[in-house]
């Protein structure tokens, strides 16, 4: 090549120890991202590997035997569906609305901004602060008690953030001219939100609230003093145990309890709650990610 | 209404009633709206809720007699349970919280920036895509599942390699927290690296920068206020974290001396002793004061964080 008679072009030392630089640069980023997920992958694994002995479609619907040293974790399951629909049917509403409002009605002032403010800081509260306050004001003040109704209540406040972020970047991404077009044809701004905005903001919805109940399953201390308990007798594969005020057990709180009040527990139990706690909210996150990239594909505009 | 009026003459005749939606449909948007606004302002009510029914459990105990904030404050005496002389002071555990955060920004800041770096500038399709989706897993696991692995696996290789005689203590904690806080970093992180204008980009690699030198001499110091934010938020987590730290931790209560002490947090202490405390004695009121305390910590931190966004934002 004329690499060698052109200085011009030329590798110099320096030129060369860039490159170099640059490799290590990229190697040692490289890693680092990688070390963030490999030891992740390890430890699911080695806690697959442990709980393997208990892990069969009957230790979902079976009940816990012999002072929970044993057996399944169906009532915990149930538990957690109960409360997180229950959280989910009072934070989708009001969350979807409060979406509605800053992303259509409010205008950039400063009552707004300490409403995002709020919102930011709802989000940032501690799970436990979280607890106090629904001990404070939904067992204690609205006299509930300890109850189903008090701990799905505490999880739809907590949770409710995640659902009105996910529901504002959704309204958000409806082009601005779709809006134009109905207010142009003569629709008010609530026609225009329920026929136009609403619809094509559908999937971007559905995943905020698909994220809501993982984030519900997994959460333990918001429920620890408002409505779960350690154990409540249920029979084997029963739907509705729970009346609304009653206590309930968790998945959550039932691997916390397991880990570490139980005495003697079968060593694969307790490996095999956190692989189906684990599992469960994994899986509807993954939900979530692939509705969120059909329905991306899918996208006209 | 006056401009039909006008025109009226030209079209007499044709007059057709201009059609008019039904009352209770315009009655009943308009209670829609007002519902619609009411759950806009809910966020701010719910703060303030917060804030007021966990002080209102909590300020009672202000004015006791054998209570004094100072040595709430100041105090690392935790003797809640005392028959002789009930002591109140959490400077132990705010210690607690501080070192196990502490130990957890200093793996997971260098990791998750690296990482934000590595994802934001170095790679690209379906290798990012991978990487954000696997980082958003790892986002989503619950705490209580971190606590369990803190508790069984992390404990047993610390014992393993340190010769500690516990498993559970500032090691364990703050690593487990620094993989909890990790994917916010990264995050965060990404997309202030991503908020960058690309003609900065295209400035210094058309001036011959390699990219490491334009991560290094351009973006670092372009996405500065991002990249900090980020690691606010980081630490916003690992203050409020609750049951990955109860259960990874260990019980002691006192300030650690070194990273292989058992200690105990502001959110586990909560979590562990509020079962115990009878409702309104003194012991349960400290424990919301504590609540009240942690609320203030994590309010300022997040607003901090905010504002830090915010301003680049109006750049």
């Amino acid at each position: 090549m004329s690499a060698a008679t052109n200085p011009l072009f030329t590798e110099t030392p320096q030129a060369r120890r860039k490159l170099r630089q640059e490799a290590l640069a990229k190697w040692i980023f490289a890693s680092m991202a990688g070390l963030m997920i490999i030891p992740l992958l390890l430890i699911i694994g080695y806690l697959v590997q442990r709980a393997w002995p208990s892990l069969s479609p009957g230790f979902l619907f079976d009940v816990p035997t012999h002072g929970m040293r044993d057996g399944g974790v169906w009532p915990a399951f149930v538990g957690t569906i109960y409360l997180v629909l229950l959280s989910l049917a009072v934070s989708a509403p009001i969350g979807i609305l409060a979406a509605v409002y800053l992303n259509e009605y409010a205008r950039d002032n400063w009552f707004n901004r300490i409403i995002n403010l709020a919102v930011i800081n709802l989000a940032g509260v501690p799970s436990i602060v979280h607890a106090l306050f629904g001990l404070g004001a939904f067992v204690y003040a609205a006299r509930f008690g300890c109850s189903i109704i008090s701990a799905s209540l505490t999880l739809a406040i907590m949770t409710l953030p995640v659902i009105i972020a996910s529901t504002r970047e959704a309204l958000a991404s409806v082009p601005r001219s779709f809006r134009e077009a109905c207010w142009n044809v003569g629709a008010t701004r609530w026609q225009t939100i329920r026929a136009v905005v609403l619809p094509n903001a559908i999937s971007g919805i559905l995943t905020g609230i698909i994220l809501q109940v993982s984030r519900a399953a997994g959460e333990t201390a918001p429920i620890m003093f408002t409505g779960a308990v350690f154990f409540k007798a249920v029979h084997k594969g029963d739907l509705f145990p729970y009346a609304l005020h009653d206590q309930c057990m968790a998945l959550s709180m039932h691997l916390f309890t397991l880990a570490t009040q139980v005495p003697d527990v079968k060593e694969s139990i307790p490996f095999a709650t956190a692989v189906v706690l684990m599992g469960s909210v994994l899986l509807v996150n993954a939900a979530a990610i692939s509705l969120r990239a059909y329905l991306r594909a899918r996208k006209k505009w | 209404m006056n401009a039909t009026t006008k025109i009226e003459p030209a079209t007499a005749g044709l007059r057709v009633p201009r059609s008019r939606r039904p009352a209770w449909a315009v009655f009943g948007e308009r209670a829609f709206e007002v519902l619609i606004h009411l759950c806009g302002f809910s966020a701010i009510i719910f703060v303030l809720g917060i804030f007021f029914f966990v002080s209102k459990e909590a300020f009672p105990v202000l004015g006791k007699a054998g209570f004094h904030l100072s040595q709430f404050l100041f105090s690392d005496q935790w003797y809640p349970t005392s028959e002789v002389q009930k002591r109140y002071g959490v400077l132990a555990m705010i210690a607690g919280t501080f070192s196990v955060t502490g130990l957890a920004m200093v793996i997971a800041v260098p990791f998750g920036l690296g990482a934000a770096i590595y994802l934001s500038e170095f790679c690209g399709g379906k290798r990012r895509e991978t990487l954000k989706i696997v980082i958003e897993l790892l986002a989503a696991i619950p705490s209580v599942v971190w606590g369990f692995i803190g508790l069984t696996v992390m404990s047993r290789l610390i014992v393993k390699f340190t010769g500690a005689p516990v498993g559970v203590n500032v090691l364990n904690g703050g690593l487990i927290l620094a993989l909890m806080s990790v994917p916010i970093i990264v995050s965060i992180g990404e997309d202030a690296l991503k908020a960058v204008p690309d003609s900065f980009r295209e400035a210094a690699i058309a001036l011959g920068a390699t990219r490491w030198q334009l991560v290094w001499r351009v973006l670092l110091p372009a996405a500065r206020n991002g990249l900090l934010a980020a690691v606010l938020l980081g630490v916003a987590r690992g203050v409020g974290e609750t049951m990955a730290v109860l259960m990874a931790t260990g019980h002691a209560v006192h300030i650690p001396h070194s990273i292989l002490d058992s200690v105990r947090t502001l959110t586990a202490n909560i979590a562990a002793e509020l079962g115990e405390a009878s409702a309104g004695s003194d012991h349960y009121r400290v424990l919301f004061l504590t609540g009240v305390l942690l609320f203030a910590l994590t309010f300022a931190v997040n607003l901090t964080a905010d504002l830090i966004i915010r301003g680049i934002r109006k750049k």
